[in-house]
């Protein structure tokens, strides 16, 4: 049995210019201690999905209208708010992008890391606060005894993303997700989370899913990948396979865009042509039909269901046997 | 006037200029640091940029890259004269901006041009498209008359691949990728020589930045443009630029083609900036080196001694805690500022 079962998960927003399928008809598992990314663009449904999974889609305007989520074969859709209180931060814990922001200003680092440890672990405040110190130095945050009666604004961004990490893991979560977790940290630094995050999570053998654009970091780290667009994953299957043999043009058109620091170099970016669509007005058919090179009359009529083309490697595309990423990089 | 009217109205103003562009002469731009509610003291500065020179020529793009804190944005606003340097020399088409005031400090700013980050920040949301793109022009005084004003506004519109007909539209109407196409319209408006570019793709999603990096690669040849591009990662400065500046803490610490910068980076900073950057492919990506460095960035208030890189640096020794070192030639065109650089010489 995975450690994480999502299917037919559907999120709406009604907003006032209309029904927004933020997520629509999403299905993905995580095994446990895997690391799996979710790319895509911004409104792309990445962080809807997230919210979705530990029921933190504010209401109204959002509602997740059917889907199950299942941990461990529970699923938390059908939990009450007290039953659900016990999965969050406990069996699956999750980081933001914007650490100042998670981080309570007015709290210290200390009363911050013991609140979990006291609600979910029965800790007393003294043991907790000895936890809290063991935490701090896991996540490389030098003098811990010290830093723990400090405020998240005495910290630099990327030490408050370790104190976020470290908070997350406290209670020993069997899933951590991180949602652009490094996105606003410089480029150096964001190195440092991200190998930080891949070893603790391999050590106690945390499964981890990826949120984020950036399909380097997804490239680096994750086992295998989902690439959403407009709502819906259009393509899954190992990291080797979606960068090496995309067979959907949305991810084809990604990989060829992004610009390298490595490698042959491109004489003009290739762009994907056109703009993201608005979500409250999805063009018919597939909705990446009108960006799409291959696009045939078909694809502006039916959306094409995910498909297994080879074992793992699922696409959503008519003509995926035509994809493919030109000339071969390497 | 059409799109090659534009193009030789600027290329005329460029004429007989073998020299460079833009010179800065060893800028300086500190902030002071102030105590106390009433009465302020300084207590200290905070050196922004410290002794950054460099040029660029006509047609030519220099990147200027680091992380936050590296004095990038406040040499560019310093170029433009947004802040006015601690010492050093501003040199735009041969003209020191420090001697110039009023107008004919305006004239000479007409031929530098910016582009920000933040599309939306950086459109006033009361005005409409057209009145955006064509202020500089009304600022400048460029146009005969109205109808001259609406032509040089529908041209700019087209030139960067809107629709005239958008003039009447608000910013909130547009998309992030087509808000920054106002944004790089305004900025050729007044017809400049050099446009500073702070960032204009990292606030756009991947789809759209490779539209913009287009838009503008193909604006520079066709009107001749010099760009200063900022940015604070290294991938999309391979793709735009001619000439690469890695800075830190306010110095700059290796100058160099791109050619030479991606293929033998000196500094161990740029080498730790280039591996950062993880590569949009599992298999080559795993086997490339990789250098995380320890430690944040140190306050730019209280720098530390001898190399300011030297506390984060893996390939540090004992003198580079004492010894400053400055910019050095190690190979034609090459400069490094590093004592561990091979050519670097005595110390």
């Amino acid at each position: 049995m995975p450690l994480l079962e999502v299917n037919n998960l559907t999120t709406y927003f009604d907003t006032p210019s209309g029904l927004i399928k933020a997520v629509d008809d999403v299905s993905f598992t995580i095994e446990s201690g895997e690391i799996l990314g979710l790319v895509g663009e911004s409104g792309c449904g990445k962080s809807v999905t997230a919210l979705s999974l530990m029921r933190l889609v504010p209401n109204p305007p959002g509602r997740i209208i059917r889907g199950e989520v299942k941990l461990n074969g529970v699923d938390l859709l059908t939990l009450s708010d007290v039953e659900l209180r016990t999965i969050r931060g406990r069996h699956i814990a999750m980081i933001f992008q914007e650490p100042m922001t998670s981080l309570n200003p007015v709290l210290t680092i200390e009363r911050q890391l013991t609140e979990p440890l006291e609600l979910h672990m029965n800790m007393t405040r003294r043991q907790a606060a000895t936890r809290a110190a063991e935490l701090l130095d896991m996540v490389g945050i030098p003098d811990p005894e010290e830093r723990l009666w400090g405020y998240p604004h005495q910290l630099s961004g990327g030490m408050r993303q370790r104190v976020m990490i470290a908070m997350a893991l406290s209670c020993d979560p069997e899933l951590l997700i991180a949602d652009e977790a490094t996105t606003a940290l410089d480029v150096t630094i964001q190195a440092q989370i991200l190998e930080l995050m891949q070893d603790l999570t391999s050590r106690l053998n945390t499964a981890l899913l990826i949120i984020t654009h950036n399909l380097g970091v997804v490239a680096r780290y994750a086992d295998r990948v989902n690439v959403m667009y407009a709502g819906k994953i259009r393509e899954m299957g190992t990291a080797v396979e979606i960068y090496r043999e995309p067979k959907h043009p949305y991810t084809v058109g990604l990989l060829n865009t992004v610009p390298q620091v490595d490698g042959p170099l491109a004489e003009r970016l290739e762009p994907i042509e056109g703009e993201i669509p608005d979500l409250a007005n999805l063009p018919a058919g597939c909705a990446f039909q009108p960006r799409c090179r291959w696009a045939t009359e078909q694809c502006g009529v039916d959306d094409p269901p995910l498909v297994e083309l080879t074992p793992g490697h699922l696409a959503a595309c008519w003509e995926h046997a035509l994809v493919n990423r030109g000339e071969v990089v390497a | 006037m059409t799109q090659t009217a534009l193009a030789s109205a600027i290329q005329q103003e460029s004429d007989g200029a073998d020299e460079s562009m833009l010179e800065v002469r060893n800028l300086k731009v500190y902030f002071p640091v102030l105590k106390g509610l009433i009465l302020q003291k300084r207590v200290g500065s905070i050196k922004a940029v410290d002794d950054v020179s460099f040029k660029i020529m006509p047609g030519e793009t220099l990147a200027l890259v680091g992380e936050s804190g590296s004095g990038k944005s406040t040499t560019a606003r310093t170029i433009l004269q947004l802040i006015r340097p601690t010492a050093g020399e501003v040199i735009v088409d041969g003209q020191d901006l420090g001697d110039l005031k009023g107008a004919q400090l305006r004239e000479v700013r007409r031929r530098l041009g910016i582009v920000f980050q933040d599309p939306v920040g950086s459109l006033n949301p009361r005005m409409s498209a057209g009145n955006i793109v064509g202020e500089p022009i009304k600022i400048h005084r460029l146009h005969k008359d109205s109808q001259d004003f609406r032509d040089k506004v529908a041209t700019l519109l087209e030139t960067v691949g809107l629709n005239a007909g958008m003039a009447s539209r608000f910013p909130h109407e547009f998309s992030g990728g087509q808000r920054q196409r106002l944004g790089v319209a305004r900025a050729l408006a007044a017809r400049p020589g050099l446009i500073v570019l702070d960032e204009p793709v990292s606030a756009l999603d991947v789809s759209i930045q490779a539209q913009i990096i287009n838009l503008l690669q193909d604006l520079q040849q066709e009107l001749n443009l010099a760009y200063l591009f900022i940015a604070h990662d290294l991938s999309v400065v391979r793709h735009i630029a001619d000439r690469v500046a890695v800075m830190y803490l306010g110095k700059i610490v290796e100058i160099t083609t791109k050619e030479e910068l991606y293929a033998n980076p000196t500094h161990p900073y740029t080498k730790a900036l280039l591996s950062a950057v993880p590569v949009a492919d599992p298999i080559l990506d795993r086997k490339r080196q990789r250098i995380v460095l320890v430690g944040d960035i140190p306050s730019p208030m209280n720098p530390p001694p001898g190399c300011v890189f030297s506390t984060r640096c893996p390939m540090a020794i004992d003198a580079c805690s004492s010894y400053v070192p400055e910019l050095r030639e190690i190979t034609p065109g090459h400069d490094t500022a590093c004592i561990r650089a091979p050519g670097y010489g005595d110390y």
